[in-house]
């Protein structure tokens, strides 16, 4: 399924396609990895494999492929597409599972439907990576309070000895319901022009 | 203004509240009556001083008695009138909140200004003239700038720079379109409307358009006043708020405009060229001074380490003149203060003292809503003052082309507006935005600035101007609580930001950063990340003091939460569960990985019978009743100068140090666990904050008899005896298993450690275990809390200790 992008969206998705992939057919790691801008982000990594993630093609699979075509490359971006002008409440609801449940596919690199608390660890981890290997420490300390969090506000009650084993796709969209995360993980893709592009 | 309502009405207190309010109202004007006689001169005064002072120069010779009891009232008239005037206005605001009822339905800005109509009305029927007040220097200088800076300086930046483009279209635009919409037409009926002997049709094109200009502006004064009691949704407010803050450098433009050409009397085509560039540059002249002042004061707060009470000076000064340095160039001094005060609150809040934080917040609050009730109590003064002359056709004319002309505005923008908006504005929040709109006093003074002898028809414009003002405060102002309930608009949101919320804003910046960057489009995301980029690399190096310049947001906004849940716990009397977000009773222990999933290696850990978890738990206890009077005695010798207020960088290095001790102290200890005492015990409360090093087994520990891991929940005891198991407390790091573990106090395994523990106190002649820096930042944490109970510290909105840069 393809999802509702609009053509001259497409063109320009396809231009910036063709020079990442030197004009082949497919994207592989190794061109995600070319372009000078991602090296900066701390979590370069995390949004290169989010593009190789079967989970994220909408065709319900599973696991990670070494190269992508087009149609992959368009379906993956159309997770920031901004909400049309004129929406229902369902389609909203519908549009903020799709954009959490990308969010969540990324923390959950071991695929078993929950983020565990160490898989939780190394996204702040991730975060924290550019200043400094002091913080490394703090940001274990960090990831337990937030877990802590989670579990308090899904779970609610819990007995001493019980164990709490992770983030469900559930949890998560509860924890970030005030999060308005429709409205704030988009790309303006009407915008792009294709003379900004960078190298 | 927050409105606290008195929930127990003590209606003996409130009968004595006022009537010494109503002596101190009589006192006051009957003073200020005395007070405007005596300027005139006039021999009926009978108390002033240059009475006495004749009564000695002519009895000089007779041997007059020493005066044992004189009056002199001409040496303190000027600051005795106006600590009259100021403790008024105070009375004032604290008898509005004792009424029950009353600040539910009207504004305090309509009672001010009823409050000041009434004292204008007292002095002008006792017969003097009514001492003009709203002076414009006072108002400009002194009045003005403390609100303007409290608005500035706690701005909130991010949302304020996501809704710029719709905020700089409402006060550009807007403001141009109400001024020549309503100085266009105003002229139109003057010359169409009315006879043409009458006044009204002398009134020039420009005078119109220069009237159009001083009433079009929307006033953050009254906005402030009005819509703080509201509580509105952000976005909404944020809008009208920017507005009003940003339309002053058009205002400023347009009315220096069209007063050089009143008094020119021609306009050229050059000259409007002119016009223009100077918007440009009032604009971002002003903008620029204000981001040199707010970088100096930045700088200068780096160095401040030592003399923490004049911190809060630094701030108050480098933005008044900010404010000041525009006003010389006729730059906007608006822009100048909000800019000054929005660069430098992320550098100056790194660097300064809590306490100093405190000072600054509620300095400017105090002194803003001192402003603010003077400026409402003088606004009706100078009502009555007058000179008025009314005119029903200008002064109806004027009020109903305002609204319409704000409708038209708002609704026009706005369809412009949301073709390039993600959130698009609804038909009701054009609503509010167009009901927002209100004028007060800075219209009132900048005609007040207008010349006689360029402007004859200066009253009929005071007038009218006057009459704006009492319509919107009090119509509009009166009338939009009971709308916004009735629409249904949505309100501000009272939960607090979560650690996850921040985790995540911190990761959708990046992602959508990195989604740019794969895509090839340098966006919104792009140049905000190399800002910050920037931003980290140079400019926090130079303006932030030492360590602090290189952590990381998400870490500075995590320490805070542990602070703030610090001293709410102590605060809440450390017996009682923390308060949290959201009750419930899962703790550290519920979200650690259970030792079992784990793959064991060798060793066994050894469960304790129950016979000895109670005899544990009883030791305990007792230990820590004993613990919390020893730690007290430490802190009267305190042997860390001033822990507290030399910033908590230090204290999370020196944690950092005990991490590594830690580490290396691995083979030494051996780690038992005793499961979680009944949930009400001390133990167990101080467990659950926050807090914590230890949370995985070390399963590659030696053991060693009941040597128990160390937690840093516990608070560290001065060792009475041999057997006295030693627990120490952390509050401040993060981690906390529910198990409560014992570090023991075996002499030989110390000794090795004694060389490692760098800044320790060294008690006496014990040997120690390796996590004496801790107990020193226990000793500290108690201090630190103590301090905290002095000082009930900022309770209020945490909305403005958001982020730093976005």
């Amino acid at each position: 399924m393809v999802s509702p992008v609009c053509s001259k969206q497409i063109g320009v998705l396809h231009k910036r396609f063709k020079q990442l992939s030197h004009n082949e057919e497919t994207l592989r790691r190794d061109h995600f990895n070319e372009i000078d801008d991602l090296a900066f982000n701390p979590i370069r990594a995390q949004i290169i494999e989010a593009f190789f993630d079967r989970r994220n093609f909408h065709q319900n699979g599973e696991g990670k492929v070494q190269e992508i075509g087009f149609e992959e490359f368009v379906v993956v971006m159309s997770h920031f597409r901004p909400p049309s002008a004129h929406m229902t409440e369902e389609q909203r609801g519908k549009t903020r599972r799709e954009k959490l449940r990308f969010l969540f596919n990324m923390h959950d690199t071991d695929n078993d439907g929950i983020i565990t608390l160490e898989e939780y660890r190394h996204v702040v981890e991730e975060l924290l990576s550019r200043s400094g290997t002091l913080e490394k420490e703090t940001a274990k300390c960090i990831a337990d309070a937030a877990m802590l969090e989670v579990a308090s506000i899904s779970v609610g009650h819990m007995e001493p000895d019980e164990f709490y084993e992770g983030i469900t796709f559930e949890h998560f969209l509860k924890l970030l319901e005030r999060f308005e995360i429709e409205s704030r993980m988009i790309i303006r893709f009407l915008n792009m022009d294709t003379t900004t592009l960078c190298k | 203004m927050p409105s606290r309502t008195v929930s127990h009405g003590a209606s003996g207190r409130l009968r004595g509240l006022f009537l010494v309010m109503v002596l101190v109202f009589l006192e006051g004007s009957v003073f200020t009556v005395a007070v405007a006689s005596s300027d005139q001169h006039s021999p009926i005064t009978a108390h002033s001083g240059s009475h006495k002072a004749t009564d000695h120069g002519s009895h000089n010779n007779t041997g007059k008695a020493f005066p044992v009891l004189d009056l002199n009232y001409e040496n303190v008239r000027v600051p005795f009138e106006i600590s009259l005037w100021v403790l008024l206005a105070s009375l004032m605001k604290l008898g509005f909140h004792l009424v029950p009822h009353l600040s539910n339905i009207v504004p305090e800005s309509c009672l001010l200004i009823v409050v000041g109509l009434l004292v204008g009305g007292i002095i002008r029927g006792t017969g003097e003239t009514v001492p003009p007040v709203l002076d414009s220097k006072l108002f400009f200088y002194i009045l003005l700038p403390p609100i303007i800076l409290d608005a500035g300086y706690f701005l909130p930046i991010r949302p304020f720079m996501e809704n710029l483009g719709t905020i700089l279209i409402f006060a550009v635009v807007g403001t141009l379109w109400n001024a020549f919409f309503v100085g266009g037409l105003l002229y139109g009926v003057c010359q169409i409307g009315t006879e043409s002997s009458s006044i009204l049709s002398r009134i020039g094109l420009l005078q119109c358009l220069l009237f159009g200009s001083i009433i079009s502006a929307v006033d953050p004064v009254a906005v402030l006043a009005v819509f703080e009691e509201i509580h509105i949704n952000e976005l909404l407010h944020i809008l009208v708020f920017g507005e009003s803050l940003l339309n002053d450098a058009v205002t400023v433009v347009l009315y220096h405009l069209f007063e050089e050409f009143s008094g020119i009397g021609s306009v050229t085509l050059l000259k409007g060229f002119l016009g223009v560039i100077s918007f440009f540059v009032v604009a971002l002249g002003g903008v620029l001074v204000g981001v040199l002042y707010g970088i100096l004061a930045a700088f200068t707060s780096r160095f401040t380490s030592h003399t923490r009470v004049i911190e809060p000076l630094f701030v108050f000064l480098y933005s008044y003149m900010a404010y000041l340095s525009a006003e010389i160039f006729h730059l906007s001094g608006i822009m100048a203060l909000i800019a000054c005060g929005a660069v430098m609150r992320p550098y100056v809040e790194a660097n300064i003292s809590h306490k100093s934080h405190t000072t600054i917040k509620y300095f400017l609050k105090m002194w803003s809503s001192v402003s603010e009730t003077l400026i409402f109590i003088f606004l009706g003064v100078a009502t009555v003052a007058g000179p008025h002359d009314w005119n029903w056709t200008f002064v109806t004319v004027t009020v109903i082309l305002c609204l319409v002309a704000r409708v038209i505005g708002v609704v026009g923008l706005t369809f412009i507006i949301n073709k390039f908006r993600i959130v698009k504005l609804t038909t009701k929040d054009q609503f509010i935005i167009a009901y927002g709109g209100l004028r007060g006093a800075i219209a009132f003074s900048l005609g007040f600035l207008l010349n006689k002898e360029h402007f004859p028809e200066r009253e009929i414009f005071l007038t009218a101007i006057i009459t704006v003002i009492f319509f919107t405060v009090f119509v509009q102002g009166m009338t939009i609580k009971p709308l916004v309930e009735l629409l249904a608009v949505k309100k501000k949101q009272e939960a607090k930001r979560s650690i996850n919320e921040e985790i995540h804003t911190q990761f959708l910046d990046h992602l959508l950063t990195g989604i740019e960057d794969i895509c090839g489009h340098y966006g919104h995301h792009h140049w905000k990340d190399k800002l910050n980029r920037f931003n980290k690399k140079y400019v926090k190096k130079c303006l932030i003091a030492g360590e602090r310049s290189k952590e990381p947001q998400l870490i500075a906004f995590y320490h805070k939460m542990e602070m703030k849940q610090a001293i709410q716990l102590v605060e809440s009397g450390g017996g009682i569960k923390m308060p949290s977000a959201v009750p419930s009773t899962v703790s550290m222990q519920n979200i650690q990985p259970r030792p079992s999933t784990k793959p064991a290696p060798e060793r066994a850990i050894p469960q304790l019978s129950k016979n000895k978890e109670e005899e544990i738990r009883k030791i305990l206890r007792t230990n820590l009743q004993r613990t919390r009077q020893r730690l007290r005695s430490y802190n009267r010798h305190t042997l860390v100068a001033d822990p507290y207020e030399d910033g908590l960088s230090d204290l999370f290095l020196k944690k950092q140090k005990m991490f590594q001790i830690e580490k290396k102290l691995k083979e030494m200890n051996t780690y038992l666990t005793v499961p979680a005492p009944p949930p009400d015990s001390p133990t167990m409360c101080r467990a659950r904050l926050a807090s914590g090093k230890h949370t995985d087994f070390k399963p590659d520990q030696v053991q060693k008899g009941n040597k128990m891991c160390s937690d840093p929940q516990a608070y560290s005891i001065k060792p009475a005896s041999n057997k006295v198991p030693m627990i120490q407390v952390d509050l401040a790091s993060p981690q906390s298993p529910d198990s409560v573990n014992l570090l023991d106090e075996f002499g030989q395994a110390n000794q090795q450690e004694e060389e490692e523990q760098g800044l320790m106190m060294k008690p006496p002649s014990r040997p120690r275990e390796a996590k004496k820096p801790s107990e020193e930042d226990e000793a500290k944490d108690q201090q630190r809390l103590m301090r905290c109970l002095s000082d009930p510290g900022p309770s209020a909105d945490e909305d403005e200790d958001g982020a730093f840069l976005p």
